[in-house]
């Protein structure tokens, strides 16, 4: 038999990435709207922000970027370690699990079904079919280096395989919890409290939180950047020396920046220092991938100008170093005291979220559905050129309104009269919000039609291909 | 042993075990091995083209 790689299981999951982030951003323009016209949903319970707002951030998370993440690695695997797959049905569970879970997470929320943990919001029956899903994928992803042909396990692998053991580690500490039957609860069977209380269950909140950023958002999409960057610009990566000092720093030091989510609350001082000062510290290895990302292109930055694709990886790691910069000087204390529980936040993880996350996965996507559908390229190459300024400009739209927003927030809510009473009232600085939540809206919306853009460039370039399932393993294989 | 002290004991361990990955990293013995690793993505030829079956 012909040796293959699996395309199946990377095509469901790249087509999955589009869908979700359809789905999960639309969510987003819709709550973002919801703060302008609270009443746009008509009063449904359904649709209220408190149920849609956990629904967007995991389906752009969990849905869009976990697709995006499992088809990347999935992809790189097979084709670094020059083998298929470990099981095919084990990817075919790894793939409808997952669908599943992002399927029952959808209804549950909109239900109000919700533990109240951020980003981990799910109740104790999904997280247990989490836990199997994850070890299945894991089983798949390590099998699969294990029987690799090379002799070198490629980087990228690595910091796929450093987000497969943490986030289980992540998950299964974070969900420890007690189904409310076996406390004697008779009704809502699905409701569970955690195993933690007071300040102890905040600090594991805000470790797993952190840490999902770090390892979920961070390490994984990493992993594309350090396949894709270097295919796509035709040229191996600047320094491989430095991408192992990066990943070994990254790892040592994201563990313990949780803590900068909790400046001044209940949590002990010593706890918050050492938070912000390992979150200081993280700008070295950031910065460092981000060069080693970006410099990866020099002696062929022209390419920068024709390639819409590298256009849309060379700028998601341009917003990689904005936001890896300012979440830093964001846990410093002072810094912390003005930005924290304003828009600024919210702005920060957008720059991250959508400027970083999301356009890589873009730029990935777009390298990888032409070649699951025997095509050499998208349908239309003009598109992508259009969905990058789209998106570009949506993202700093987005950004930027929600800096000047929080600053002004952040000064509102702390000026005092001369006598100590507040300058402002909560509802004036709400009001003042308006002409910033329209802007973010509007760079909202601008990066939605943009994922619309690409679906329909998806579905031009699946029109004319055909599904790739088994592809030929090149025979050109040094030791 | 308080716990105080084993975590010093394990932040210094990890320490000097972080410097040893940066010593292993940029050894000049391993500079072939690294340069030929980073050319992993490289070594079969790309399949932007219709080399696969259906």
């Amino acid at each position: 038999m012909e040796a293959t790689y699996n395309y199946k299981v990377v095509r469901q999951f790249a087509i999955m990435t589009v869908v979700w982030g359809i789905v999960g951003m639309l969510v987003g323009v819709l709550i973002a709207a919801q703060l302008i016209w609270p009443d746009i949903t008509l009063n449904l319970p359904w649709l209220s922000y408190g149920r849609l707002r956990p629904l967007h951030t995991n389906a752009v998370i969990f849905a869009f970027g976990g697709c995006g993440l499992f088809a990347a690695s999935l992809y790189i695997v097979q084709r670094t370690c020059q083998t298929r797959l470990l099981s095919d049905g084990l990817a075919a569970f790894v793939f409808w699990g997952w669908q599943l879970v992002i399927l029952l997470a959808a209804v549950s929320f909109i239900f109000g079904v919700t533990t109240g943990k951020e980003y981990a919001e799910l109740e104790w029956p999904i997280d247990l079919i989490i836990t199997v899903v994850w070890v299945a994928y894991a089983v798949l992803f390590f099998g699969t280096i294990i029987k690799r042909k090379t002799q070198h396990i490629y980087v990228a692998n690595w910091f796929f395989g450093a987000y497969i053991v943490t986030i289980a580690l992540l998950h299964l500490v974070n969900s420890a919890e007690l189904p409310w039957i076996l406390g004697g609860g008779a009704t809502a069977w699905w409701k569970s409290y955690s195993a933690y209380a007071g300040v102890h269950d905040a600090m594991v909140q805000w470790w797993y939180g952190h840490n999902a950023v770090g390892f979920f958002l961070t390490t994984a999409f990493l992993g594309m950047m350090y396949y894709f960057v270097p295919k796509q610009a035709g040229r191996p990566i600047f320094s491989y020396r430095l991408s192992i000092v990066h990943f070994w720093s990254l790892n040592f030091i994201y563990m313990w920046a949780g803590p900068h989510h909790l400046l001044y609350t209940a949590l002990p001082d010593w706890a918050q220092s050492l938070g912000m000062v390992f979150s200081l510290m993280l700008i070295a290895p950031s910065w460092g991938g981000m060069m080693n990302g970006i410099m990866t292109l020099s002696g062929a930055w022209h390419k920068l100008r024709t390639d819409p694709i590298l256009k849309f990886l060379i700028v998601s790691l341009s917003f990689y170093g904005m936001s890896t910069f300012e979440g830093p000087m964001m846990s410093v204390k002072t810094v912390n005291a003005l930005s924290h529980y304003t828009e600024w936040t919210i702005g920060h993880v957008h720059s991250g979220a959508l400027g970083w996350v999301a356009m890589i996965t873009i730029g990935s996507m777009y390298y990888l559905i032409p070649r699951l559908f025997g095509r050499e390229e998208m349908y239309s190459v003009r598109a992508i050129n259009t969905h990058f300024w789209w998106s570009t400009i949506g993202v700093v739209l987005y950004i930027a309104s929600l800096w000047i927003a929080g600053v002004a927030q952040g000064l509102m809510w702390r000026a005092t009269n001369p006598d100590g009473t507040l300058t402002y009232s909560f509802a004036q600085s709400v009001n003042a919000m308006y002409p910033f939540y329209a802007i973010r809206l509007i760079g909202g919306a601008m990066f939605f039609a943009g994922m619309l853009l690409m679906a329909w460039n998806v579905w031009k370039t699946i029109a004319a291909g055909r599904a790739v399932n088994d592809a030929r393993i090149p025979e050109a294989v040094q030791a | 042993m308080d716990a105080g002290t084993l975590s010093s004991i394990v932040t210094v361990l990890f320490f000097v075990l972080f410097i040893g990955i940066v010593w292993w990293a940029f050894h000049k013995d391993n500079r072939n091995k690294f340069k030929n690793a980073a050319n992993l993505p490289f070594e079969e030829e790309d399949d932007g083209h219709g080399v696969r079956r259906g």
